[in-house]
């Protein structure tokens, strides 16, 4: 079958300026004149049927021209591939067509690269600043603003949600407006919806982000690339190793090199460990929003139990930084497979405990069915991935479409929900939960031999032994030490199946020490876009249990 | 004789030395007294915003257990409170929030600054993350570590439990550090 670039190459002849032919996804580089006719192209055209726009990213190369660049990320669920589109935009004419209208998810993508970078998109509904406040001068990411260019905001700006076109329902008052958060109970943590109440019933409801904006973007372009290991711990705080991996695989793919055997192995139970962590800490707290914390004691007590395994494995609980860029930075403990046993039943008596109290509950059926449901169509339009997306019945899972570290040899399945409602988002996580046990089981049995790490002295820092005891190896160490990894000129996009979805990090190398541009695609932001349309006509007590069965995790969502 | 005898048989002559009608009591400050009952009992806004957070969590939870220190209601509302613990990196958007939510607390109020990101701004030194929540409201204890183990951050509320009861003998200027 044809690959995506070059049925685009053969349908936009005279529009490419560029593929990269190595990778099957591209990037293919096209002019910015008909840049929306092509995005269109690939979403509508039967061979190339692109339904996901997964993300949208934006890169600044200083001193060339055209010097902005925004990357379109495309994905097919029916063919299973993938095509990056890069559009050069110039300085002096800084705009772009929207696609808003065609996918849900470029709303906010785009809102993004207009604060970060200021591409201005026409057409665009509501292009405000969505990470930075609103008082905020220039756009940040940009090579030329500085890194420590703080601007402080005195008072948070209150805005106006337009009233147009809403009726009042019974007449009996005006329309309130709420603050739901960032400081609220039930908003966990940096999460703020403003929201016009009719009564009860939430008639409007606008999301703000950014209030834990902490520029991991702006960060990993200051540091080498093993150095970003310990930020991308800090995306997904609630399963950090899975970003390690994410991370550390884009690169690797940018380098062209592949973990030993011995450490994707080892990467898939520590992988799996942090998906069933996660989940359950998602499950505890959407129930302790509706009420029930006693399964938030039940569902955090597993996680002690895996954070004993990190704390042995690397020395750290919550943040690991276990991933080295190929393979990881120390091997296995001895009694490793018996902690993990021991972990397994633990989250066995967790997870019954929590069924025997949940499943059957009247007030939990009656609180999560038929709550904040989404079809499968818009679900993917808004760019669902993950457990939110096979809880509205679509079936996409990375590990499965395109395995990666041997997870095609493992036998499990993909838990499907029907409707999209609270109540599938809670059981599809409960299943994977499930899943991810069985795929511990079976990764646990037979660990191939041989090193956790690449023997290639241009990825790794040499060992302490040959750094003290030979010429070479100290100057193995020096040249690490003082001029980095110098992965070749180039861009690269690496997923994987996160615990909230398809976690994608676009890198861009000049051939530097340091990455020029990192772009993180976190689930969480996709999903929290959707949370107007989840939440609007419900009763304000059940958009906080749809926010709940969404988790969206705020370090991944402002990043 | 053991010290626990000792010590009775020292009260007991105490007591004989003592006017007949002797009653037993202690003598104190009312202040003192106050501050006793304070540091045993915190109400924690928990001000949770990143991975510090999430630590937090397990030290509410059975294992590390904060309510043996007498400070584990937290109150979502600022006015119910009187211990604001801060974990978490705090962004110039977030900042405002946190210096309302700050006023609105009861008087008297502490400040817990729980790892490197709200002490310090952490490994963020960058155009929008707040180096250090003292530039924006005072702070009491600070804890480092990213995220700091919860041992650490029970070891802050037992050094704010001191602090309570030193209360206007606590030396001024002396740092609280861990």
């Amino acid at each position: 079958m044809a690959r995506p670039i070059d049925i685009v190459r053969a349908k936009f002849a005279d529009e490419v300026l560029g593929v990269n032919e190595a990778r099957e996804e591209g990037p293919i580089v096209v002019k910015k004149d008909r840049i929306r006719e092509i995005l269109a192209f690939c979403r509508d055209s039967a061979d190339l049927s692109m339904d996901f726009l997964m993300d949208i990213a934006g890169v600044d190369y200083l001193g060339r021209d055209p010097r902005f660049e925004v990357v379109y990320n495309l994905y097919s669920l029916k063919f299973k591939h993938r095509i990056l589109i890069r559009v050069p935009v110039p300085e002096g004419d800084l705009s772009l067509p929207t696609v808003s209208d065609l996918w849900k998810s470029a709303d906010w993508g785009e809102r993004e690269c207009w604060d970060q970078y200021g591409v201005v998109f026409t057409g665009h509904p509501f292009l405000r600043r969505i990470l930075n406040h609103e008082d905020f001068v220039g756009h940040p990411l940009r090579k030329d603003y500085p890194v420590q260019g703080r601007q402080i905001l005195r008072e948070t700006v209150d805005y106006e949600i337009s009233r147009e076109g809403l009726a009042q329902s019974d007449g009996i008052g005006n329309f309130v407006e709420v603050n739901l958060g960032p400081a609220h109970t039930a908003t966990h943590g940096t999460l703020r919806s403003k929201v016009l109440l009719d009564g009860e019933i939430i008639v409007k409801l606008v999301p703000e982000i950014g209030y834990l904006h902490r520029g991991f973007e702006i960060m990993s372009e200051q540091v080498p690339y093993q150095h970003v290991i310990p930020y991308t711990d800090r995306l997904n705080y609630c399963s950090c190793a899975m970003n390690n991996t994410c991370y550390a695989m884009a690169v690797e793919k940018l380098l062209g090199i592949e973990a030993t055997p011995r450490a994707q192995r080892i990467r898939v139970l520590i992988d799996e460990i942090s998906r069933i962590i996660d989940h359950l800490v998602a499950l505890g707290v959407n129930a302790m929003d509706m009420g029930a914390f006693t399964n938030f004691w039940y569902a955090f007590w597993p996680r002690e139990l895996a954070y004993d395994i990190f704390t042995k494995l690397c020395g750290a609980r919550l943040t690991t930084a276990y991933t080295r860029i190929g393979g990881l930075s120390n091997d296995i403990y001895e009694g490793f497979e018996a902690d993990v046993a021991g972990f397994i039943k633990g989250v066995w008596a967790a997870m019954n405990d929590i069924m025997a109290l949940l499943k059957k509950n009247r007030i939990f059926n009656d609180r999560v069915r038929d709550v904040g449901a989404i079809g499968k169509d818009l679900a993917i339009s808004y760019g669902f991935t993950g457990p939110n997306l096979r809880a509205a019945g679509v079936e996409y899972d990375v590990r499965k479409a395109r395995p990666y570290n041997g997870y095609d040899q493992f036998d499990f399945d993909i838990p499907l929900g029907e409707k999209g409602d609270t109540w599938d988002r809670f059981f599809v996580r409960v299943e994977e939960i499930k899943q991810s046990i069985h795929i511990i089981e079976q990764a646990i049995k037979d660990i191939p031999g041989g090193p956790v790490i690449v023997d290639d002295i241009a990825v790794r820092l040499p060992d302490k032994q040959a750094v003290y005891g030979s010429i070479e190896g100290l100057m193995a160490h020096f040249k690490h030490i003082m001029h980095g990894m110098r992965p070749p000129a180039g861009e690269v996009y690496g997923w994987t199946e996160a615990a909230n979805g398809e976690l994608g990090f676009y890198i861009v190398s000049d051939g530097g020490p340091k990455p020029y541009r990192v772009k993180v695609r976190p689930p969480c932001f996709y999903y929290y876009a959707a949370f107007p349309y989840l939440a609007e006509g419900s009763f304000i007590a059940d958009a906080v249990v749809t926010l709940g069965s969404l988790n969206v995790i705020a370090g991944e969502l402002d990043r | 004789m053991t010290k626990l005898s000792q010590a009775k048989a020292d009260v007991k002559e105490f007591v004989g030395k003592g006017p007949s009608h002797w009653q037993p009591f202690v003598t104190t400050k009312l202040r003192y007294l106050a501050d006793w009952g304070r540091k045993y009992s915190l109400w924690p806004y928990p001000f949770g915003t990143a991975c510090c957070g999430i630590e937090y969590m397990s030290v509410l939870m059975s294992r590390y257990d904060i309510s043996r220190y007498g400070a584990e209601l937290v109150r979502f509302s600022p006015r119910q409170a009187d211990l604001l613990v801060v974990a978490g990196t705090i962004s110039y958007k977030m900042a405002p929030v946190l210096k309302q939510i700050h006023g609105q607390l009861c008087d008297p109020k502490w400040v817990i600054s729980v790892g490197a990101c709200a002490s310090s701004g952490g490994f963020y030194n960058n155009y929008c993350t707040v180096q250090g929540i003292d530039e924006i409201i005072p702070v009491d204890v600070y804890v480092a570590g990213c995220p700091p183990h919860p041992e650490n951050i029970l070891r802050s509320v037992i050094r704010l439990q001191e602090k309570i009861q030193a209360g206007a003998d606590f030396p001024r200027g002396m740092k609280v550090e861990l």
